[in-house]
């Protein structure tokens, strides 16, 4: 009674502008809530997208990304830049697989706005508690969710060569980068190279698990038997599994 | 007062003696960098400032521009490094009281003042504050809201410690409160202390005690002091700033609301030729002012802002983009137009002003706020500071000093940086600091490094066989942090985390004899990880890695939990949250810990010689100090003469005999026998990084190879040659430097010329280049005043946009003024007209123009006409660019590291510039900066090796696939590929890595890993915070 959902939420603040941001929301006492646990890296484009993904896998209800303004990046890697892009990338995954990307949030905040850090930590952690809890607000369950998220943990490797022969840009606003990441294009480039492979990935950790027939997968995945066949068929030929004629039932090759 | 409450005892404040090598006076921005560039280099430096903490004016600054940076976010790390530095002893709250001796060997008396707190007990925990029952206006804020008499300076003080002010003390004037006694637990109030005289010796003295902000109450014409809203430029500072009285929201003094129409006042207090005024230009305000017109306007996008302004004087690096960036936001007026303040409406408390307007003649206008936008005065009781010192003072009673050496003053050993030598901005101040080192260093080059410590360790135990063993530290932060989270039971909890074999609390663990007992503990308990939860790594981690090297384990066995700023300041009241959280960070940074690598600095042998790009007065200078200070250098110059453009230069406005310094320090270059002349010489390849570079250059045929430490660019600029008014089709049409020319011949055309008239901004101030070239309007000024000294009778008229003689070269506009020579002022849409035109068989140049006051066209038949041609860079800047992987910015000058605090640096470490390849600038400032890039290069080859981060990052060759999407990224392009016996891998060039990782986050192998920040380093915390999954990560 009287219990409220409080977000478990992870942040990784780059040192130079966000988490010094954070360091002067403490000197100058600004209160927010209790939810966030940071994570300091020297630089928001050293946040990977498997540090994301592993976050949500272990039940974190958001995940914040904070560094400094475009322009103000403290190395000439001007690794904000990449941070941007990951953070769209990842929203596309996490809305493909059923989590609401507005769990995953990046912001800019510079060593002197402390209290625009205060204001951030307040205001995600309101939006996330009428979001509610990670997984039973998108109705999944947990194991599922965790499944689909080893999934794509598996596919970082490929999805890190594709964000660089197709999707690296470089703009000067933040505005742009929506722009780009909101295209119609850059949505079909990421069904076609991304989804895919992810379905593909999800039907091998499947697999891999026990035997499983086309029906049987399409019923796990919540896929057309149509679509299922079209990715083993793709996965046989590359030699990933085999149909067991014994068993009746797919298994990796 | 002071001197009365002195007792008789000598104080002895430091273990050797009191003995240094250099004492800087003044622990602004300029004040840091001199100390820490004397450090480096190996001298003992004594720090003295008057205020309760250094950062100076700066760190009252919100922004610093042209570029918006916070200011006090690049300031004080500077003064973390100042406080670290075992070269540097701070002495604040202290002010000089005589100095004897002679340059080498001075003798220095100083007058410590009572902080009523014994420094080496404080630890800076603000209990004394909270308890302390007087309110005072708070210096720090511009008297805009209150401190308390016991209060530490500001929340980023060094050092940070309280100070009490005596004059408002109930103790010290009444002897009726002691609050503060009872409520320290480290006894380090002490309401008895006295005044104490500290005695020092060194062999060189640098002068910065930077400037007072002009008191606009002197005059008492624009209501300041009188109506609560009329500010300063200071205060506005302090208003915009979030941890000024406002929160960092814009409100008015008189009610707290926020103004919706503020006014900006130019130049008051300068150029002002009227008591109580200054004469000379501030320089700094014009661009002040457009800084705040933006925050501002950032701040609340529905303000007013109206500029009230003379010239506007954008003549620095990027100041016209940041002009027009402030004209073209929507709600701003510029007015050109002198005002008068009207009165305060009673009611509203706001403030009219009476101005005027071509079109509409005078008018008064109300507005909710104004900005005053003072100037800079001298510092406060300058003349006393000046005999204590022995030095004199200049006219407008800054320090003397001399065009052809601007850090140097009237008494020999004692050098001047910052705006202590005449108004400048920050990147100035910082360049003159370094020059002023360059100048200590030639002088004391003997003493280098003999008084200069270093910090000695014992052995480093190897402890990689070991099975993690770590010890938590856990700190009350005095009540900052055990008010709020139950110390004790984090301490308890920690011992119940995997590996940790000790934990305990402390009151501070910072505290020297806290951080002692981690020592011992790291020795006692055969601790091999430390984890401290206190307070931020970005100020105390440098502290606590120190503490482990003391206990003799590797310095990156150590780890923090920020319980302190991200836990118990931010949830001050919820006290059992707070704690639960402080176990999570905790539990995090052990996860972590656990599996941290020991990483090792290493040290690279740095060769001892320069190389210097350019044989200018900027380059010459510059070899020249670099060869005083004892070090070999290659001045190379592509042309067959020493000299650059100055060759051509023959006056200065304040009448320097350029050709005849040129002169004197050619034959001094010549004459050292450490500086190797290499003309007609052009540089073929470049490699290398600092400390170990290798440049190949040419000399006709023969190509030889130079070993070297640093590089310094010094590539200077050229005259633009102009393709308008007629230039190149007229032989009456001249630039700037050709009608130089034609005075020094006394070619007679010229000097019997009826009329003459100089057009300004021929080239620049335009699209195609968007910059102003600084030297044309005092280059024009030069000029006419020449003239008319030769021909009085002379008709000069200077046809311009904005005179921008900033600084005290304002005095010689004037007097050009005063001499008649005509000043018209046009529009960029409106420029004038030059035709060749044919009357009464003669051949007339006749210039048309606007006159804006006439407010019609006037034509000007001119016997000579010289146009200011811009100032542009030279097109070889490219290949320097690309040889020596340092950038150019847009319009094609090189590009420093950071324009304000690094303003002679690169990126790239150990390549420096100096003079016009910079930007344009008057030879003053280019020697200046000269000395600046030499001072600055000696941090590096006093050194024998230099230390290299160690959190760097690493390639697993057996993972890397060659892929290339790390080097693709890392544009300090410190990756290679390079064969393999297994094929093409990638290598990291740890010198030139700077440790951000983002190479590590695009590797899809895994191959290439940031050390420190290793993913499964990173994978760990994240783990760990959740409670659950803590466990499985061991």
């Amino acid at each position: 009674m009287g219990y409220e959902f409080e977000p478990k939420i992870l942040g990784f603040l780059c040192n130079w502008c966000c988490y010094a941001g954070a360091d002067l929301a403490g000197v100058s006492r600004y209160q927010y809530p209790t939810n966030i646990r940071i994570i300091r890296v020297m630089c928001s484009g050293r946040v990977d997208l498997s540090f994301i993904l592993r976050a949500f896998s272990n039940g974190m209800d958001g995940v914040f990304v904070g560094g400094c303004w475009l322009g103000e990046c403290h190395y000439i890697t001007e690794g904000n830049h990449d941070a941007i892009s990951v953070v769209h990338l990842c929203k596309k995954l996490l809305g493909h697989i059923g989590v609401n990307p507005e769990r995953l949030r990046l912001e800019w905040v510079s060593a002197s706005q402390g209290i625009r850090f205060a204001e951030i930590m307040t205001d995600f952690t309101k939006k996330l508690k009428e979001i509610g809890p990670l997984g039973i607000s998108e109705g999944i369950d947990e194991k599922g969710l965790k499944f689909k998220l080893e999934a794509a943990k598996t596919l970082v490797p490929y999805i890190k060569l594709v964000e660089r022969e197709r999707l690296r840009v470089h703009f000067n606003t933040d505005e742009e980068y929506k722009e780009f990441f909101g295209r119609e294009e850059v949505d079909r480039l990421f069904r076609e190279l991304i989804a895919d492979k992810l379905a593909i990935s999800e039907i091998m950790l499947l697999l891999r698990e026990r035997p499983l027939s086309t029906g049987e997968i399409s019923e796990v995945l919540g896929l057309s038997s149509s679509q299922v066949s079209k990715y083993l068929n793709s996965s046989a030929r590359q030699g990933l599994i085999r149909f067991d004629e014994s068993q009746k039932r797919f298994v990796p090759a | 007062m002071a001197e009365e409450l002195i007792e008789g005892q000598v104080g002895n404040s430091s273990d050797e003696g009191n003995v240094g090598d250099v004492m800087v006076v003044g622990g602004g921005i300029s004040g840091i960098q001199a100390s820490l560039d004397l450090a480096e280099m190996g001298f003992k430096v004594y720090l003295v400032d008057k205020s309760p903490a250094i950062g100076g004016k700066m760190a009252q600054l919100d922004k610093t521009f042209p570029t918006n940076d916070c200011s006090l976010c690049i300031e004080s790390p500077k003064f973390i490094e100042c406080s670290r530095h075992p070269n540097i002893n701070i002495l604040t709250y202290t002010e000089v009281d005589s100095v004897e001796g002679e340059a080498g060997d001075f003798k220095v008396t100083l007058i410590r003042k009572p902080r009523y707190i014994v420094e080496d007990k404080c630890r800076g925990c603000t209990t004394c504050t909270e308890y302390c029952p007087v309110r005072v206006p708070d210096k720090y804020n511009q008297n805009l809201s209150y401190s308390k008499c016991t209060h530490i300076y500001f929340s980023q003080s060094v050092p940070l410690i309280t100070y009490i002010d005596p004059e408002t003390c109930l103790f010290l004037k009444e002897r009726k409160c002691n609050i503060c006694i009872g409520v320290c637990k480290n006894k380090a109030i002490d309401l008895h202390q006295k005044a104490e005289r500290v005695e020092i010796e060194v062999g060189a003295i640098v002068l910065a005690p930077g400037y007072e902000a002009f008191d606009a109450r002197v005059r008492g014409d624009y209501g300041y002091g009188k109506m609560p809203n009329v500010v300063n430029g200071l205060d506005f500072e302090r208003i915009l700033c979030s941890t000024g009285p406002y929160e960092g929201e814009i409100r008015r003094p008189s009610d707290g609301k926020h103004p919706k129409k503020i006014a900006w006042i130019s130049c008051v207090g300068s150029r002002q030729v009227i008591p109580g005024g200054n004469s000379y230009c501030s320089a700094v305000c014009c661009t002040y002012i457009q800084k705040q017109v933006i925050l501002a306007k950032d701040h609340d996008a529905e303000i007013e802002a109206t500029i009230f302004h003379n010239d506007i004087r954008s003549f620095g690096k990027d100041f016209e983009r940041f002009y027009q960036r402030t004209a073209n936001l929507p709600g701003i007026r510029f007015i050109r137009s002198y005002v008068s303040l009207g009165r305060e409406i009673p009611e509203s408390k706001n403030v009219t002003i009476r101005y005027s307007t071509p079109d509409e003649g005078v008018k008064e206008e109300e507005f909710d706020m104004v900005v005053l936008a003072v100037g800079l005065n001298p510092p406060d009781d300058v003349e006393k500071l000046a005999s204590k010192l022995g030095i004199e003072l200049d006219s407008h009673r800054f320090c003397k000093t001399n065009p052809g050496n601007p850090v140097e003053t009237s008494r020999p050993g004692i050098f001047v940086s910052g705006a202590f030598g005449g108004p400048v901005d920050i990147p100035e101040s910082v360049m003159t600091a370094s020059g002023a080192d360059a100048l200590c260093s030639q002088l004391l080059a003997y003493r280098r490094g003999k008084l200069a410590k270093a910090r000695v360790y014992p052995p480093e135990r190897d402890v990689t066989g070991e099975e993690p063993r770590i010890g938590v530290f856990v700190c009350h932060c005095g009540a900052n942090i055990g008010r709020v989270v139950d110390v004790p039971s984090v301490v308890e909890y920690a011992y119940t985390l995997p590996n940790v074999v000790h934990a305990q609390e402390d009151l501070f663990t910072c505290s020297t004899d806290a951080a002692q007992r981690i020592a011992e503990a790291i020795k006692e308990k055969g601790l091999n990880r430390v984890v401290v939860a206190a307070c931020t790594p970005r100020t105390h981690e440098p502290l606590f890695r120190d503490t482990l090297r003391e206990g003799g384990i590797n310095p990156y066995y150590f780890e923090f939990a920020n319980i302190r700023e991200h836990c118990s300041w931010v949830h001050s009241r919820e006290k059992e949250v707070a704690t639960r959280k402080a176990k999570d960070l905790v539990r995090m940074s052990v996860a972590r810990a656990a599996l941290l690598q020991p990483l090792q600095e290493f040290q690279l042998p740095v060769d001892k010689r320069g190389l210097i790009v350019g044989g200018g007065i900027a380059g010459m200078t510059s070899a020249l100090s670099l060869a005083n200070q004892g070090f070999e250098v290659y001045l190379v110059e592509r042309d067959k003469e020493l000299g650059g453009i100055a060759r051509r230069i023959h006056y200065t406005l304040e009448g320097m005999d350029v050709q005849a310094y040129l002169k004197n320090i050619i034959r001094k270059v010549y004459q050292h026998p450490l500086i190797h002349v290499l003309t007609e010489t052009t540089i073929s390849e470049a490699s290398g990084y600092v400390g170990n570079f290798v440049t190949r250059v040419k000399s006709g045929e023969k190509v030889r190879e130079i070993r070297h430490g640093v590089t310094i660019i010094a590539t200077g600029a050229e005259e633009y040659k102009p393709t308008e008014y007629l230039y190149g089709q007229d032989d009456r049409v001249f630039t700037l430097l050709e009608l130089e020319e034609q005075i020094v011949k006394k070619e007679a055309k010229v000097v019997n010329a009826r009329s003459l008239v100089m057009i300004q901004c021929v080239g620049c101030r335009n699209e195609e280049r968007n910059y102003c070239s600084r030297v044309c309007c005092n280059n024009a000024i030069t000029c006419a005043l020449k003239l008319k000294e030769l021909n009085p009778q002379m008709d000069i008229y200077i046809i311009y946009r904005d005179m921008r003689t900033y600084g005290f070269a304002e005095e010689y506009y004037r007097e050009a003024a005063n001499r008649e020579v005509r000043f018209i002022r046009y529009e960029p849409e409106d420029k004038p007209v030059v035709e060749a035109v044919r009357e009464g068989g003669e051949h007339i140049l006749r210039v048309t123009v606007t006159d804006p006051i006439l407010g019609k066209k006037i034509a000007l038949d001119a016997d000579v006409l010289a146009l200011a041609a811009a100032v542009i860079p030279p097109a070889t800047n490219a290949e320097i660019c690309k040889l020596f992987k340092v950038p150019l910015n847009p319009d094609g000058f090189f590009q420093e590291a950071h324009v304000k605090l690094r303003p002679v640096d690169f990126a790239a470490d150990g390549v420096f510039l100096c003079g016009t390849a910079h930007y344009p600038k008057p030879i003053t400032e280019s020697i200046g900066q000269a000395y600046g890039a030499a001072g600055r290069a000696a941090t590096i080859l006093s050194k024998d090796s230099i230390t290299a981060s160690g959190a760097i990052c690493d390639v697993d060759e057996s993972k890397c696939i060659a892929c290339g999407a790390c080097i693709s990224v890392c544009k300090y392009g410190a990756i290679e590929f390079y064969e393999t016996p297994q094929g093409k891998k990638a290598r990291v060039i740890p010198v030139l890595c700077k440790g951000d990782g983002l190479c590590n986050s695009k590797c899809p192998t895994g191959a290439i890993s940031l050390k420190h920040f290793t993913d499964e380093q990173i994978f760990a915390a994240i783990d760990a915070a959740v409670p659950a999954l803590a466990e499985v990560h061991r």
